[in-house]
């Protein structure tokens, strides 16, 4: 069963190849829709076999399908292989799943676009490249897919490429395509690093070889290598995953259309690192600076984009803040140990912001392209479908009991405070206060009180049902799919495993988990009650917060004296705590102007090239005198041969 | 007749066939010459479905005396990674000979004549056996090169002509100079031949390993300087951008795609094959070059406005990490710097065809006029986007298993023994994406607001033809590059078991490192 795995990115790739190729040629938007959508669904469907197959295996053994080798020299050598095992087959269904339902709302939301066939080309090259990220059974796979997925949200941020897109530094949506790649780069040199470290101290590249090596005689390596490794890997997945430092592309990434940025950069891609972290849970647990790195960068992360999200007012730049924050939350997790905590939010992530973006995009459409929400309002009634379910979103983003991120999110307060203490949770906390606040704030000024926009031009209206439907779908999972994972300490008087998720990953990371010492088995503590009480608390003042703010106020009278009151923390916040302004001061420009005025105007052209044209003039000039020996007379050269060889017969016997 | 000499000739007799032709008859002329090459091109199929990758040595080797009073010999002969040269030498002739069809519009008998030799020239650069042939073959490519920048190249054509010139010859005597002292110590101190002299490459090769260190050192200098210029190597690059940004498009074609690949497959078949014991010694300072190189190549091209600019630059940095790869001296390294050889060949030669497209439409290549190509040339974006991702190292196109393979070498080399040239090449990753990127997203995207630009056709058959193929090897190689990998293996193999051993001598103390004292 686990080797139909290789069909799952086969399928996409075939569609990528037959749209991209004759894809001009297919006249119909409907067939180009349902070549690229069934390639994906019927992934999907093969995917969830495999899963039954997978969860019907007490031994949970990872299985490895090697397809051929890839490339070797000496004694490195490389397959290339997938690892399906209860990890990847989760990350194989979101991707599948998700990108199946986007799929769908794209058919509507791409509706009239000049290159409809382009887009669907791109999408199903972007899941090719995702399956080929978590399915690689090696770092080299896995990078192929990584940076893979990182062409495809090139390509699909810069889709419109000729529209103007408002950013530091950014006119065109191209400029944010490219600083979004150029940035992920500056992550992929550390994960390249950290492979080539691999290699070298251990000899293989295969993740279960290296987890083994790790988790045996770890006395047989420096400390310092493993956490500089774990480092290393995490460079790279604050890149992907848009964390500290490497955080400010995923909001320019907003360049793209809607549907790519809730596959892509909020689905998906983005959640990339904590796949890769989750991966090598051995290495991170082995290294326990290398965890707290994770953590305090996680949640410093979580808190510093949700603070931006305050004062956003593009809908979909805020649910960017927002993703990027709650990636924070994700990572804040995986540094605490709690990996599966972090995947589950992972899941129920995938479920509510793609159901957000979704319902942006919605909102963006119903409004022609409108995307301020100052200049929405009011649309609940032109929308239904889209705002109850935005509503259902909004809901469990906030982590409102018993919606899908009160389970996840709480489950990772809990486990941070288990390891990391008052500070780590009061961030993260603060992080959810803000959430909440930020989300309900959108809400409001997009769905209730005054129509803001000009209701001569704009004629807001409910999108199709191709677009609908997957909202409907995914409004269902967000508000019902945290159910498989409830804590223990809600489900304990019904079973002694609640947790489903947690029952199907827990193999998987068995050896991290006795490396950190968590002991088995589960307790209830009272403290775990309060703080989840405390969280909801928080949710809900938020809430509260957020509708006297801008849902009974109409005139917005507090919000601007709030802004005015905190002028200062307002700016800071406006301008994303000034952290492109930094970059730009501190490294672009003064490597361009290095590189031009003094590498390029100075070195090349007048240092090296004056060296060599000046010994070009000087040989000119002795050419002149020279010339004159030139007298065109035998004699003479007879005469300096002779001179010649004599020296010559002199040096050789002296 | 082998087919290796059969491959070597069909370009000769092609080039005085052209002479042959009526100077008016532009067409005939063009598919004359363009023939000849892909006659050539499908007689080296033959070599490559023949040769034997298992086996250690030359293959198809010939050897005729043809001097006998130096025993100068035209001795040939391939192996593994000479195979891989001379197919991509076969290979991109014929595509930059249809190049020329669209570049060219003067004198085009005395062009195709010129390029058909450079073409005889390279081929025998890359299967003498000989060392007096090969300082031949070296330096008739020379002319050519120098007539088809000086001729047909760009406005400062004379200037760049003359420095490419110039930068070679200076190098190329060095390496005259060390080849006659080769000859004489083996020939004469050595075997006492009746001649006294000898340039059989394998004859030497068995008895300069124990040449005295010190004179070693120096006979590496002087292999070393003539192949670093070639490269070019950082500093020794600035003739580069100028023979390229002046050469016409087909030039720049032969120069990044072939002609940059004698420098560093001299570096391997000589400077490693024949001295070891100075490489190892050589290593670590020509890494330290190499990887300044990867970094300056990259900061410069990022700063440039002229699209071929940008390009050249980009190769002083691709050719860096060849150049690390071959001196971490470890099978990784040399089979990636081998790989990377022919995908620096392959994906520059694309881009610098893709450049060649939009400037015989402009006759500008200022990034400044363009933006927005995207609109009115979409497949060219296609391919010049593809050309473009597998420069910066995009795994699962070519570049990324050579960089891969050199990176990894390095970092595992013995003899550089330090992990710090690795991690700051590594770095270049960083900044080939910077430029290009930037270099594709402005002529590309944005709007098309040039009028000059409105009305562009796209690409038009010819230049289908002259990059589908390109496209397909990027791919082929990026996903299963095993096919060529294979063929080289072999040879890499001995020649790294040759240089361990040399190693262990080393540390053992059989070899003394130390100048022998007077």
């Amino acid at each position: 069963m686990p080797e139909l795995i290789k069909f799952v990115p086969l399928l996409p790739l075939l569609g990528f190849l037959t749209l991209g190729i004759f894809g001009k040629k297919i006249a119909s938007e409907k067939l180009i829709g349902i070549i690229a959508t069934s390639t994906v669904a019927i992934s999907f469907l093969i995917a969830l076999s495999i899963f039954f197959n997978l969860a019907g295996d007490t031994t949970a053994k990872p299985h490895i399908i090697n397809l051929f080798n890839w490339f070797g020299a000496g004694d490195f050598t490389l397959d290339f292989a997938y690892q399906v095992d209860r990890l990847s087959i989760i990350f194989v269904l979101i991707i599948t799943g998700i990108g199946s339902l986007i799929h769908i709302y794209s058919i509507g939301y791409m509706h009239g676009d000049r290159s409809f066939y382009r887009f669907f080309a791109y999408l199903n090259l972007f899941i090719f490249m995702m399956l080929n990220l978590v399915l690689g059974s090696n770092f080299l796979v896995t990078f192929l897919g990584w940076e893979g997925v990182g062409l495809a949200s090139y390509l699909l941020i810069g889709f419109w490429y000729d529209r103007k897109f408002d950013g530091f530094h950014i006119t065109w949506t191209g400029d944010a395509a490219n600083k979004a790649f150029i940035v992920n780069r500056i992550g992929d040199f550390g994960m390249l690093v950290a492979i080539f470290l691999i290699y070298m101290n251990f000899g293989t590249l295969e993740y279960i070889e290296v987890s083994n090596i790790v988790a045996g005689d770890i006395s047989l390596y420096d400390t310092g290598l493993i956490t500089a490794i774990a480092l290393l890997i995490f460079l790279g997945c604050t890149g992907k995953s848009a964390q500290i430092p490497l955080a400010g592309w995923l909001p320019d990434a907003m360049a793209g259309p809607t549907s790519v940025s809730a596959l892509i950069h909020a689905a998906t891609m983005v959640t990339a690192g904590i796949f890769l972290i989750a991966r090598n849970s051995v290495i991170f647990a082995s290294a326990p600076d290398a965890m707290m790195v994770v953590a305090i960068i996680g949640a410093a992360t979580a808190l510093l984009a949700a603070s931006i999200g305050l004062v956003q007012n593009d809908i979909k730049k805020v649910l960017a803040y927002s993703t990027v924050s709650q990636l924070g939350f994700m990572f804040a997790a995986l540094g605490s140990g709690a990996w599966i905590a972090a995947i589950f939010h992972v899941m129920t992530h995938a479920f509510f912001k793609g159901l957000l973006f979704l319902g942006s995009g919605s909102v963006i459409h119903g409004m022609h392209e409108e995307q301020d929400i100052k200049k929405m309002g009011g649309l609940k009634k032109h929308m239904p479908t889209t705002y109850k379910t935005f509503l259902v979103g909004t809901i469990a983003i906030s982590g409102i009991p018993f919606f899908s991120g009160f389970f996840s999110k709480d489950e990772i307060l809990w486990k941070s405070y288990v390891s990391g203490g008052w500070f780590l949770w009061i961030t993260l906390a603060v992080a959810a206060f803000f959430t909440a606040f930020y989300m309900f704030r959108l809400l409001y000024l997009t769905f209730h009180g005054k129509e803001r926009f000009d209701a001569d031009h704009v004629h807001p209206h409910e999108s199709p049902k191709s677009m609908t439907v997957p909202l409907i779908v995914l409004a269902v999972l967000s508000a019902l799919g945290g159910f498989i994972g409830i804590p223990y300490a809600l489900g304990y008087f019904f079973s002694d495993h609640p947790n489903l998720l947690e029952n199907f990953l827990s193999p998987v990371f068995a050896q991290a988990d006795h490396i950190l010492g968590v002991a088995e088995g589960h307790h209830v503590h009272a403290i775990e009650y309060i703080l989840m009480a405390v969280s909801t608390v928080v949710a809900i003042i938020a809430i509260l917060l957020a509708r006297s703010i801008y849902k009974q106020d109409e005139n917005w009278t507090k919000a601007k004296s709030l802004s005015k009151n905190f002028g200062f923390a307002y700016k800071v916040l406006w301008n994303k705590w000034y952290l492109d302004n930094f970059y730009y001061g501190v490294f672009v420009t003064p490597i361009f102007i290095t590189s031009r005025d003094f590498l390029w105007k100075i070195f090349d052209l007048n240092i090296v090239d004056g060296a060599v044209n000046g010994a070009g003039n000087l040989t000119t000039a002795i050419g002149k005198g020279v010339r004159r020996l030139q007298s065109g007379v035998a004699q003479t050269y007879a005469a300096v041969m002779m001179l010649g060889i004599l020296i010559l017969i002199g040096y050789m016997i002296f | 007749m082998t087919i290796l000499i059969a491959t070597l000739i069909i370009p000769l007799i092609g080039a005085f066939g052209v002479l042959f032709l009526n100077k008016d008859n532009r067409k005939l002329i063009e598919m004359f010459s363009l023939g000849t090459s892909i006659v050539a091109f499908l007689v080296s199929l033959g070599l490559y479905f023949s040769f034997n990758s298992n086996a250690e040595g030359f293959q198809f080797v010939t050897d005729v005396t043809w001097i006998p009073a130096i025993d100068a010999g035209f001795r040939v002969g391939l192996d593994g990674m000479s195979l891989l040269m001379v197919m991509l030498t076969t290979f991109m002739t014929p595509i930059a000979l249809l190049s020329s069809i669209n570049s060219i519009n003067k004198r085009h008998k005395e062009y195709y004549f010129m390029f058909l030799m450079l073409q005889f020239g390279m081929l025998g650069v890359f299967i003498s056996l000989d060392l007096f042939l090969f300082y031949i073959f070296w330096e008739i490519i020379l002319i050519p090169m120098y007539f088809i920048i000086g001729i047909w190249g760009g406005k400062d054509r004379i200037y760049a002509a003359v420095k490419f010139f110039i930068y070679t010859i200076v190098g190329s005597l060095f390496m005259l100079v060390a080849i006659v002292w080769l000859g004489l110590h083996v020939g004469g101190d050595v075997l006492s031949l009746p001649t006294g002299f000898t340039s059989d490459y394998l004859l030497i090769k068995q008895h300069s390993a124990a040449i005295a260190p010190d004179v070693q050192n120096w006979l590496f200098i002087a292999f070393a300087l003539s192949f670093l210029i070639k490269v070019p190597l950082f500093p020794l690059h600035t003739w580069l951008p100028d023979a390229h940004t002046m050469a016409p498009t087909p030039g720049s074609v032969i120069l990044a795609g072939v002609l940059l690949k004698m420098g560093t497959y001299g570096l391997i078949r000589f400077n490693l094959e024949l001295f070891p014991v100075s490489s190892i010694d050589w290593a670590g300072t020509i890494s330290f070059l190499a990887v300044v190189g990867i970094i300056y190549g990259a900061l410069v091209a990022l700063v440039q406005t002229d699209v071929k600019k940008i390009i050249a630059y980009s190769s002083v940095a691709h050719l860096g990490f060849v150049v690390l790869g071959i001196f971490a001296m470890n099978e990784m390294g040399i089979q990636g710097a081998i790989i990377q050889m022919v995908n620096h060949g392959l994906s520059t030669g694309a881009l610098f065809i893709c450049v060649g497209v939009i400037y015989e439409r402009r006759h500008t290549r200022e990034i400044s006029e363009f933006g927005g190509l995207a609109r009115v040339m979409p497949v060219y974006t296609i391919f010049f986007g593809i050309a473009m991702f597998a420069s910066v190292g995009l795994p699962g196109l070519n570049g990324f298993i050579g960089e891969f393979l050199t990176l990894l070498g390095a970092f595992t080399s013995t003899v550089l023994d330090n992990i710090w040239y690795a991690i700051v090449a590594t770095t270049g990753v960083i900044f080939a994406a910077c430029y290009l990127l930037w270099m594709f997203g402005r002529i590309m995207f944005g709007a098309l607001s040039n009028k000059e630009n409105q009305g562009l056709s796209d690409l038009n058959k010819t230049e289908w033809a002259m990059l589908v193929p390109l496209l397909i090897f990027i791919v082929w190689l990026g996903v299963y590059p095993n096919t060529f990998m294979s063929k080289s293996e072999t040879s890499t193999k001995q020649l790294v078991k040759e240089i361990e051993q040399v190693e262990l001598d080393l540390n053992n103390g059989t070899i003394n490192m130390e100048p022998k004292k007077n």
